[in-house]
């Protein structure tokens, strides 16, 4: 038998910057949709690691704090927005730019398969 | 030698590989199970496992892999998933399929099972049925694979990859798509128990090797974001520089075997080392205090050339136990590297890649009668 270990972080950074004018349409069509994760992934807090971990076969993906707290409200009813909603309500000293940011996060955790959408 | 480890130094385990049994229904010469397996019958009990999985888990173990031999022989599999689930574990099953049913399927599923990894020897039943040596198991496999789906497990397939089944890996990559596969480990085999006594019959050639890539990439190409996803593995042979083998001993894995032997990898029993016993000691013990677990962990016991490379912490010195199957010292720098003084053994191996073996195949077996002579046709493995 083999054996994979997958460990690797989440940059902070993930930004909306730099998104092609298609790509910003994209998105915002994706807005009035409910992402939710992906069956491989399973999300849980892990304590020895003190961070927010994606577990699939054979492997681990620990999150920042700011993913964690994207990927802890995905569930697949709320949609992208309803989401920034509830995070400019927990979060009211984020940064103006606290959707773009959300949106450009769920658009790398798609492309990840971290996330789909339900058509 | 001295263990200047610090207790600060060390972290905790993060994967558990759980050798529930060395019991298993096939055959196959690629094992990497031990090559004498008499204890066999001094198995762990149901309360001995419980007990290890709840401490790993209480020192930060996250990935819990069951394996054996074959895990589905243990009748309190569902019993220890459940009791995994509880714990936090992500809980995988390393099986060959042989012996599941759609009861246990769905069993396991009610228990909390996470994933499911099923092996194949090839992607037809004659040379699968032959590698494995038993009759049907293809036919078994095929039909585990599609309960796998259908109970709606994650499905990683693994095929183990050698001079047996290497020429039909376009096969593979078809039958993964067919089987519908999330990940797909194309493993080349790596040589320790078994696999090393039947290494002749094993090595593909680098030619071969190319090809396999090869095919793969083209596979690769022509998917465009579908279909499983392929991981190839190739073998560290062919390789100048070692695998970071186990991210580093005593760093991320622990395994324990059936009769409850504590390990810092699944093959390290062939070394000549003492290793404790978990019905002896708890697992937080063992992990941070044990000699064994200390001696390989830090760089204060590399050897020239690697107490001076700047790649040491890139693969920690390569393997111990291939530095010991090959040099007979496991204390030295692994010889796949080409800054080893044993690299030459390497390439007198792969050389000989290709040629006949000189001695037949041995199938694995517990029984030491039967251990040498088996195979459903001896004769037809040099065929294939």
């Amino acid at each position: 038998m083999t054996m994979s270990n997958s460990q690797d972080s989440v940059s902070d950074n993930v930004t909306g910057s730099g998104l092609t004018q298609e790509l910003t349409q994209e998105l915002s069509q994706k807005l009035a949709k409910a992402p939710k994760l992906n069956r491989l992934f399973r999300l849980q807090f892990e304590k020895a690691q003190d961070c927010h971990v994606l577990l699939f076969p054979e492997g681990m993906i620990k999150l920042n704090p700011s993913a964690a707290e994207i990927l802890t409200r995905v569930d697949g009813v709320k949609t992208q927005q309803e989401i920034c909603d509830e995070l400019r309500v927990a979060f009211p000293d984020a940064p103006e730019d606290l959707d773009e940011d959300v949106k450009a996060f769920l658009l790398h955790a798609e492309e990840k398969k971290w996330v789909v959408y339900v058509e | 030698m001295s263990n200047e480890v610090s207790q600060d130094t060390i972290t905790p385990p993060l994967w558990l590989l759980a050798e529930i049994t060395y019991q298993c229904p096939l055959h196959c010469p690629y094992c990497s199970n031990p090559v004498n397996m008499e204890e066999t019958h001094n198995e762990l009990s149901t309360d001995h496992w419980k007990r290890v999985l709840t401490e790993a888990r209480e020192m930060g173990a996250v990935q819990l892999g069951f394996s054996g031999g074959e895990p589905l022989l243990r009748k309190d599999l569902e019993q220890l998933v459940e009791h995994a689930r509880e714990l936090g574990f992500y809980t995988n099953l390393i099986t060959s399929g042989i012996g599941m049913t759609e009861k246990r399927i769905a069993k396991l599923k009610e228990a909390g099972l996470d994933h499911i990894q099923l092996s194949f020897q090839a992607a037809n039943a004659e040379i699968n049925d032959l590698i494995g040596n038993k009759r049907h198991s293809f036919e078994q496999k095929l039909k585990i694979a599609k309960l796998v789906k259908q109970y709606d497990y994650p499905m990683v397939l693994n095929f183990c990859i050698t001079a047996q089944n290497i020429h039909e890996i376009e096969d593979v990559l078809a039958l993964s798509t067919t089987l519908n596969a999330d990940f797909v480990e194309l493993a080349t085999v790596q040589y320790y128990g078994w696999a090393y006594e039947n290494r002749d019959h094993l090595l593909p050639t680098a030619a071969q090797l190319k090809e396999a890539e090869d095919a793969v990439n083209r596979y690769r190409a022509k998917q465009q974001d579908s279909g499983p996803k392929f991981i190839f593995v190739t073998p560290d042979y062919y390789e100048s520089r070692p695998k970071a083998c186990m991210n580093g001993w005593g760093s991320t894995f622990l395994t324990v075997t059936p009769d409850g032997s504590a390990l810092p990898c699944h093959s390290a029993k062939i070394l000549p080392l003492t290793f404790p016993n978990v019905k002896a000691r708890s697992v937080h013990d063992i992990w941070f205090n044990d000699f064994s677990f200390n001696h390989f962990r830090g760089d204060s016991w590399m050897p020239s050339p690697c107490k001076d490379c700047d790649e040491k912490d890139k693969d920690f010195g390569g393997c111990r136990c291939q530095a010991y199957l090959l040099t007979g010292d496991m204390n030295k720098t692994d010889p796949v590297c080409s800054k080893s003084p044993d690299h030459h053994l390497m390439k007198s191996i792969t050389d000989k890649a290709g040629e006949k073996p000189s001695k037949a195949i041995k199938y694995r077996s517990v029984d030491k009668k039967t251990r040498c002579e088996y195979g459903l046709n001896a004769s037809q493995s040099y065929a294939i």
